[in-house]
């Protein structure tokens, strides 16, 4: 620093000047300079003063940044160039800022004296000064000089950038200062003679060595102990003394050498280290265990934090308890307290004479009370009136009571007058006890004020004489004795009577004892002589005392008992009676006459006086006014307080307070008062004395005795006593009676009015009523059952409270309220809430009531809602339990519909429940984590060819159904083949006409099929047209046909397109899946007729008629369709068993090539493919909800089981996800069973196995008739699709309704009762959509069964409808179909093979034999026959009457004959289950309908309503033939099968008479 | 209607902004909001749903977003169930009966916050609703916004990947309490909605509304809102 700078400073000086070389600056500046230069001129001196001062003192370090060294290098750089390269020497060396300073001030120096202008370097140093003191104001100085004099701040550019290491804040504004005028403002500088130095740079080293000066780093060694230890001590170390030093806190061995050698730098560094070398510490305050108790949870799962803990109930504060609600119209209640006044009957100030006076006025009192109550003469009536009763039953008892009742109530009669005299005795003692000490007392006080010369109180007692008739009364008096002497000498007798026989029963058993004794005695002595002793000594312990024969009980010394007691307790004869009377009119001796200490008493009782506090619920509510204390110690308040109170009363209570002359009050006692009945009102209330006594000790020091003192009356001290102040309150406590008379008494039982009650506050049994929560009943029943006396005084209150009870003015709630504050909140009562419309309607509403869920705006005004929109809500409810038989022919079947119509109701029920529970995918979205699968698959689609060489299908696009409306949605058909269509047989066709004249059937037909047989004809065979077949769809009433075709195997691949319409234009998803339509797939023929056969105009022209004839249907619900988007398929055509005029095609052998398909099986096949435009979203979110709901709800299955079975599920929908796997279901009550429960062996109705007893084949398909006879209903119909329930065996045989599973489940349960091995399969079939159908294992060949039709397919049958299966079920477990195919033509349906057949139950989870809810057997009720001849009989007038509704232009004319034929013949198809009788039939038709054309079929139904039937009868269109002269016959017959199972048979035919 | 006796229906007219909300270390934020209302209530006019402007905060101190986004709509009602003021109180309901959403029937603000992510997904931000206040007069109301929870970790991390975070199925979700147990959410930032109340009817229909010891209810002072800035 020394050297460096004056090197340097002159070269930077010498340089400066010619810098403009590089300058920028244009002479268009210079003038605007040169005024600014005058400007600064003046504001230069200042500065350049304060710049010299602060010169001097040393500048503050300041550390530099690099990047200010950056700043340094760029200013120079751009100041001049030149210059750069020897800056980089100088950083090199020097801190150069140092240098650059110094070099400034030399120059300054030299330049001051050669021109005043301020050269760079002064600026500079303005500056870059570190302007310790007053910065702020510098540096505010410094940038106004900015403002306002551009050119200085252009010149001092190079200085700016340094301050700009300084203030931060004025960063920007500098840079950009640099940015733009740095070159220029050079320029000027060399202008201006201002001599530029390159800024000093610091060299690195230098810096670390001045900043070693500065700062200190602690070292991290560790610092040797001696240098820790004042002088030369060893470390001392405690714990190795056996002093406890507590572990000391952890602290990095690092970081506790860092703080040693820190505090070791200070001063007085020692002070912190111990004796043994370590810095002090306290012991670390970490434990290391808790110690807090911990919380155990008694519940896994739960955090013990947050488990809940039972506390007990507590009860509820009384403030919280209101009564009612403010503002409530009954308005505030209210209670009167009257607080007359208050009487000490001991009080400290009391005088001798007054304490006597006041134990007088007891006594007194006392014998009021007992005068009022007159107990000894209620007593004495009792007795007289016991002993005339006596008297009379033992008279005559000829009183109306029969002999034995007088008899036996005798003796109760006796021990009634024994205790009644007793009574009498005791209370006459104790009157006249009462009189003697009240004379005595008076006695007393007289003799006190004679001694102490002076009265104090105006007591004085009179004692008057009632003169009383000396004969009456002796009279009286000597029977009385003489009564009490029979009595107690019959009492005696008895006694002795009892007595002597007790004594004989006693001396018998002496008797014999003494004998055993003597005898023992003798065999002993003679025995044993020695032991005589010893013998003796026990015997004498046994010893019995002879018993004493009782006394006999003397009448005179009874009756001298009773005199001495009469004597004792009674008035003598002839004595008169005295009645004592206290009066108050003694004159009290005035006070000037008394000594000086009774002056000072009553001196002191005048400063006296009390007042009493009204406590409410411990409240102080008011206060009395404070009165004297008067000199009878008597207090008069006379003060009614009237609280209105809003919470219940719990307690009322007076606090009596007495003050002494100014200063202090003194709480004297509390009294409770019992917060009175409901029905106490003011005015009818009575006045009541309340005692009190305080046990406050008071000691006065003149005439009065005061309070827990001992005193005595006597003179010598002796007989102390000593008297505590007490006192009573007289109050009336009421309720408030407001106007209108109406009593301000909370409503609880407010009927209850007018029973006073006087005893109320010392009888228990008295309250009872008070709160009207006692059974009034229950307790008349008790006093009745009690015999209570009803005229004993002491049961008054009681009595008159049960008659009031009983005679039924009060009601006495019968029902135990659970929120009795609810009445706080019913802003009306409950009768106009239920008669208000609106009410009821918003009610109705917010229950979810079906007609009301969605009903908008309520109005505000009842007059708005019209009476009709209950009507239905009410007639629903009226109907719901009525059952309508007028629909249903059948009794049982109205019945199950009725049930079947509350089971779904129910469901809805449950389901409204459901749709509030909430799961998480309901409430939020949230993308699921994609699997490495998912991924993988997208990054294939990546590379999937744009066009590929086998297009797949393509979804549409699918709608949501709320926003559609009618015409939206079309269901579309494709037709596209049908195979085996039925023929017509030749013999109608081709039949000779019969001439009108031969009428003779039998002639004429006898051998015509025999003789027309198409075998014959091959010729014929090749050219006739076999049939015309075209199909027609009707959906919705709508119909659609196709094209005609030709031949029994037509090609039609026709589209046909029908409307849709929703019920009540109603699209929701739960509307659409409620739907019931069917679409009905028709297959007709189509026949031309010559119109006019015998039509003279014949010949001109040719006029036919075109007739169609029905041949076969499928029927497809709408439901199906809406489920799976789309049906595709072949299907079989329900063709009837006869069609007359058609037959079998096969048998013409015509087609060939069809020959392989067709020996598969029988019957017709139409191919279709239907589907919706546009495809609408099924709603399965829901019913799969539901299903989750319930699942979640009820169940009795084991939760591992259920565990189980998710985890089951989920392995296998996540491996197969189309396909479905069930192992849980819903039964009927709601409730998830598991499905093999379903499975069991049951037998099916005897009946059927009995038809057929050798051919097993037979019998099965015998049963799956029979199942299959149980009319199918949908559950997604009957529960609106919200849920799939199962039902058992013998619910559905009740039903006699239910779903493929159902038939499916009792399928195979009847065939595992047949002994057959059989299955339940889960699968997908056509039309059905998801089904189950059954599996059977018949001679190492599967067999497929349809339940709801019974009929049976192989394995390997290519028309089978069932198309995937998915899982099968067994009575013990579920195999998931692994395969790689699910077509049943594909698959292996053996379920031993593990890999084929995943099975629930394996060797990990083993079966545990769950109990099947199948019943044990089936019982079935025989079927009726006559109920079934009964019914056809109905159905076939129905069907005619509906047969003519439907033709009204037409005559309906029915031909009988043909009826009856077919009737007939009905039986005959059930019979043969509609099999291989065609033929037959159609002969004899034939034969006997020759004349007629014939066409017609029977039809086969399950029963179960009659509206199916109608319409089954409406869409096979026989009615629709409009030849004029058509007859038509229709036959019905019911078969009746056990269960009430019906088969019906419908026979309908059209018949042309032939001309 | 009765025409000229008593009314049938009352009428509340609500118009206000949604002024501004503080999502710390959101930006570019945006707003729907719709209202939810009972069946007893019907809006005769103005917007019942709406979506704002994207706003951006500013660089200067107070980091709120500013919307001023205008609500306007008129409702007729005739039963002021579920309204702000009785919540609580419905007449239809008695003791026992479940509380069903209609016991929370009268209109609310539901307001949904959306804004782009780390990535620029546009993802929910918050979501809020508060009761139409029903007192005539100006009322501002500050909603806490929150959003749901992913279920696990794991789930939100994939959400925060891909973008597609946890949102209601319904904003309407939020205005009701059916169902809430099952999510769990966070709360994230606040939105002030400014309300001014007009309302028609009511006292004639026995509804008194207005504090009776105050003029003008809820006046917020002018200084109030400027101390915020």
């Amino acid at each position: 620093m020394a050297a460096g700078p004056s090197d340097a400073a002159p070269q930077a000086l010498r340089d400066l000047p010619p810098v403009p070389s590089t300058s920028r600056t244009g002479f268009a500046e210079f003038s605007v300079r040169e005024r600014m230069r005058e400007k600064l001129k003046a504001a230069r001196a200042k500065a350049e003063i304060t710049l010299l001062q602060e010169d001097r003192s040393p500048r503050p370090r300041r550390l530099k940044s690099i990047r200010e060294r950056k700043t340094d290098f760029r200013l120079d750089k751009a100041s001049d160039n030149d210059k750069f390269s020897e800056m980089q020497e100088d950083e090199s060396h020097l801190p150069s800022k140092m240098k650059f300073r110094d070099s400034v001030k030399r120059h300054k120096q030299k330049s001051t004296f050669q021109n005043d202008f301020p050269s760079a370097e002064e600026a500079y140093n303005f500056f870059t000064f570190n302007f310790d003191s007053e910065p702020e104001s510098i540096k505010a100085g410094a940038r106004k000089r900015n403002e306002l004099n551009e050119e200085e701040e252009a010149e001092e550019e190079c200085v700016e950038t340094h301050e700009d290491e300084q203030e931060e804040d004025e960063t920007d504004e500098d840079a950009r200062l640099v940015k733009d005028d740095d070159l220029f403002i050079i320029g000027q500088t060399a202008e201006d003679f201002l001599v530029m130095k390159p800024a000093d740079c610091e060299s690195y080293s230098e810096q670390l060595k001045k900043e070693k000066e500065f700062l200190f780093t602690p070292s991290m060694l560790a610092v040797p102990p001696s240098e820790k230890m004042p002088g030369n001590m060893q470390p001392r170390y405690l714990e190795d003394e056996g002093l406890y030093t507590g572990e000391r806190p952890f602290v990095s061995q690092s970081n506790q050498n860092i703080l040693e050698n820190r505090i070791l730098r200070q001063e007085q560094g020692k002070e912190w280290f111990g004796d043994d070398g370590k810095i002090l510490a306290l012991p670390n305050p970490i434990k290391q265990s808790s110690t807090r108790p911990p919380i155990f949870s008694l519940e896994e799962g739960i955090a013990p934090e947050l488990e809940t803990v039972y506390r007990k109930a507590i009860k509820m504060t009384a403030a919280n308890q209101y009564l009612v609600g403010p503002g409530d119209f009954q308005g505030p209640f209210q209670l009167d307290i009257d607080i007359s006044g208050l009487i000490f009957t001991h009080h400290p100030c009391f005088s001798r004479e007054h304490v006597l006076a006041a134990k007088l006025a007891q006594l007194y009192d006392q014998y009021l009370a007992r005068k009022q109550k007159n107990l000894t003469k209620l007593l004495t009536d009792k007795l007289h009136a016991l002993r005339n009763a006596v008297e009379c039953s033992i008279d005559g008892g000829d009183a109306g009571v029969p002999r034995p009742v007088a008899q036996q109530s005798i003796p109760e009669y006796k021990i009634e007058i024994r205790q009644t005299r007793r009574l009498r005795d005791a209370e006459q003692e104790k009157d006249r006890m009462l009189l003697k000490t009240i004379i005595k007392v008076w006695k007393q006080i007289k003799s006190l004020r004679d001694f102490q010369k002076f009265t104090n109180t105006p007591m004085k007692l009179y004692l008057r004489k009632e003169e009383v008739d000396q004969r009456l009364d002796e009279k009286a008096y000597e029977a009385e004795i003489q009564a009490e002497i029979n009595e107690l000498l019959e009492e005696c007798m008895e006694e002795y009577e009892k007595k002597m026989k007790e004594y004989k029963t006693e001396l018998q058993e002496w008797k014999s004892w003494k004998k055993t004794q003597k005898s023992k005695k003798k065999k002993k002595k003679k025995d044993i002589h020695e032991e005589e002793e010893s013998v003796e000594d026990c015997d004498l312990g046994e010893e019995r005392v002879k018993p004493i024969p009782p006394k006999m009980a003397n009448s005179l010394e009874i009756e001298q008992q009773v005199r001495e007691k009469a004597d004792n307790c009674r008035r003598k004869p002839g004595e008169p009676a005295l009645i004592p009377e206290l009066v108050l009119s003694g004159s009290v001796t005035p006070t000037e006459l008394c000594p000086r200490a009774e002056v000072l008493r009553r001196e002191d009782v005048k400063k006296r006086s009390a007042f009493i506090k009204v406590l409410f619920n411990a409240k102080e509510v008011s206060r009395t006014v404070t009165r004297p204390i008067s000199s009878d110690f008597r207090v008069h308040f006379g003060q009614i307080f009237n609280l209105q109170i809003f919470n219940w009363p719990e307690s009322l209570k007076l606090q009596i307070y007495e003050t002494m002359g100014m200063s202090s009050t003194t709480l004297l006692a509390e009294v409770f008062i019992p917060v009175p009945e409901t029905t106490v009102l003011t005015g009818s209330a009575p006045m009541e004395e309340i005692e009190f006594s305080s046990n406050q000790r008071v000691m006065l020091d003149h005439e009065g005795v005061g309070s827990g003192v001992s005193f005595s009356f006597e003179a010598d001290g002796s007989n102390k006593m000593t008297l505590m102040t007490s006192g009573k309150v007289s109050n009336s406590v009421s309720w408030a009676v407001g106007e209108k008379g109406i009593p301000l008494i909370p409503p609880v039982s407010q009927q209850n009015t007018g029973i006073p009650s006087a005893l109320k506050n010392i009888d228990a049994i008295a309250s009872i009523g008070t709160s009207g929560l006692t059974d009034m009943k229950k307790l008349a029943k008790w006093a009745v059952e009690a015999k209570l006396d009803p005229n004993d005084p002491n049961n008054a209150a009681l009595m008159q409270l049960i008659m009031v009870a009983t005679s039924g003015e009060a009601r006495v709630p019968d029902f135990f309220r659970l929120e009795q504050l609810q009445q706080e909140f019913n802003f009306v009562s409950d009768e106009e809430f239920n008669r208000s419309k609106r009410f009821r309607l918003l009610q109705l509403r917010n229950g979810e009531v079906a007609e009301f869920r969605n009903y908008k705006q309520v109005p505000l005004h009842e007059r708005e809602i019209s009476e009709k929109i209950f009507e239905d809500y009410e007639k629903r409810l009226q109907e719901r339990d009525v059952i309508d038989s007028k629909n249903y022919l059948d009794a049982h079947r109205a019945v199950v519909a009725n049930y079947l119509q509350k089971v779904r109701e129910s469901v809805i029920n449950r389901f409204l429940i459901a749709k509030h529970n909430f799961l998480l995918s309901d409430l939020v979205n949230e993308e699921e984590i994609p699997s490495l699968g998912i991924l993988g698959l997208s990054l294939f689609k990546l590379a999937e060819p744009k066009r590929p060489l086998k297009p797949r299908r393509k979804e549409r696009k699918k709608v949501t159904a709320q926003n559609l409306s009618d015409g939206d949605i079309k269901l579309l058909v494709n037709i596209i083949r049908a195979y085996d269509i039925p023929v017509r047989k030749p013999v109608m066709s081709k039949l000779p006409q019969p001439s009108k004249s031969s009428r003779s059937f039998n002639d004429m037909f006898a051998a015509s099929p025999s003789a027309q047989s198409p075998m014959d004809s091959p010729d014929w065979a090749l050219n006739q047209v076999l049939v015309r077949p075209f199909v027609e769809v009707s959906f919705q009433r709508t119909v659609c046909r196709t094209t005609t075709a030709e031949g029994p195997n037509p090609n039609w691949n026709e589209e046909l397109e029908l409307p849709f319409r929703a019920p009540n234009g109603d699209y929701s998803t739960h509307s659409l899946q409620s739907v019931k339509d069917e679409v009905f797939i028709n297959v007709f023929d189509e026949v031309l007729h010559d119109a006019v056969e015998d039509d003279p105009e014949r010949g001109s022209g040719i006029r036919t008629r075109v007739e169609r004839h029905w041949l076969g249907c499928v029927k497809i619900p709408f439901t199906t369709i809406y489920f799976q988007a789309r049906v595709d398929g072949t299907f079989k055509v329900d063709v009837p068993p006869v069609l007359l005029g058609y037959s079998k095609e096969k048998n013409l052998g015509i087609e060939r090539g069809y020959d392989s398909v067709q020996n598969l099986s029988e019957g017709s096949y139409i191919t279709l493919f239907i589907t919706i435009e546009p495809q609408l979203i099924p709603g399965e979110s829901v019913r799969e909800k539901m299903n989750e709901m319930l699942k979640k709800f009820d169940t009795q299955e084991e939760e591992k089981l259920l565990q189980a079975a998710a985890k089951y599920e989920a392995e296998c929908t996540s491996k197969f996800p189309s396909r479905k796997c069930l192992t849980t279901v819903i039964d009927l009550n709601g409730k998830t069973v598991f499905i093999t429960r379903y499975i069991k062996p049951l037998n099916p109705p005897q009946e059927l196995l009995d038809a057929i007893p050798n051919s097993s084949q037979t019998a099965a398909e015998l049963v799956a008739r029979y199942v299959a006879l149980i009319p199918f209903l949908p559950d997604s119909v009957s529960f609106a699709g919200i849920c799939d329930l199962w039902s058992t065996s013998d619910q559905f045989l009740y039903l006699l309704a239910g779903d493929e599973e159902e038939h499916a489940v009792l399928l195979c349960n009847y065939f595992l009762g047949m002994g057959k091995k059989a299955w339940l399969i889960i699968g997908n079939a056509i039309p059905e959509g998801p089904t189950a159908y059954v599996l059977t294992l018949e001679q190492s060949q599967y067999v497929i069964w349809n339940p709801s039709t019974g009929c049976f397919y192989g394995q390997y049958d290519t028309f089978c409808p069932l198309q995937n299966v998915y899982c099968l079920i067994g009575c013990d477990n579920i195999w998931f179909n692994m395969q790689e195919y699910d077509s049943p033509i594909r698959i292996n349906f053996d379920i031993s093979k593990p890999k084929l057949w995943k099975s629930f139950f394996s060797r990990r989870l083993p079966y545990p034999g769950l109990r099947s809810i199948q019943p044990e057997e089936l019982v079935y009720q025989h079927a009726d026959k006559a109920a079934a001849v009964e019914l056809q009989g109905r159905i076939e007038k129905i069907l005619k009457e509906k047969i003519m509704e439907w033709r009204p232009r037409h005559l309906t004319r029915w031909n009988r004959y043909c009826t009856s034929t077919l009737r007939n013949f009905l039986p005959l198809l059930e019979q043969n289950q509609g099999k291989d009788i065609e033929d037959d039939h159609q002969a004899e038709l034939q034969k006997q309908l020759g004349d007629y054309r014939v066409s017609g079929f029977p039809i086969h139904m399950p029963f179960s309503e009659v509206r199916p039937l109608i319409e089954a009868v409406h869409s096979m269109g026989v009615h629709t033939i409009d030849v004029s002269n058509v007859e038509f016959a229709l036959a019905v017959y019911i078969h009746a099968y056990p269960q009430n199972v019906l088969s019906v048979w419908i026979y309908i035919a059209s018949l042309v008479r032939n001309r | 209607m009765a025409a000229a006796g008593s009314p049938g229906v009352f009428l509340l007219a609500v118009n206000g902004q949604i002024e501004s909300g503080q999502f710390p270390g959101f930006d570019d934020l945006y707003c729907k909001f719709c209202f939810v209302y009972g069946q007893d209530w019907v809006p005769t006019a103005g917007l019942e749903e709406g979506i704002s402007q994207i706003t951006s905060k500013s660089d200067v101190a107070p980091t709120t977003l500013v919307w001023n986004f205008p609500i306007d709509i008129t409702f007729k009602s005739t039963n002021p169930s579920g309204c702000e003021c009785w919540g609580w109180w419905d007449p239809a309901r008695r003791p026992g009966t479940r509380l069903t959403h209609t016991s929370f029937a009268g209109p609310q603000i539901v307001v949904s916050v959306y804004g782009p992510d780390f990535f620029g997904n546009d993802v929910v931000r918050g979501y809020g609703a508060v009761h139409v206040p029903f007192t005539p007069g100006r009322h501002t109301r500050t909603i806490a916004m929150f959003v749901p929870e992913s279920t696990s970790r794991l789930q939100k991390f994939t959400s925060w990947f891909t973008g597609r975070r946890p949102e209601f199925t319904d904003p309407k979700v939020v205005a009701q309490g059916e169902g809430r147990e099952v999510t769990r959410v966070r709360s994230q930032g606040f939105v002030t909605i400014s309300f001014n109340v007009v309302t028609k009817d009511m006292k004639k229909l026995g509804y008194d509304v207005s504090p009776s010891d105050m003029q003008n209810p809820s006046l917020v002072p002018v200084t109030e809102g400027i101390h915020k800035y």
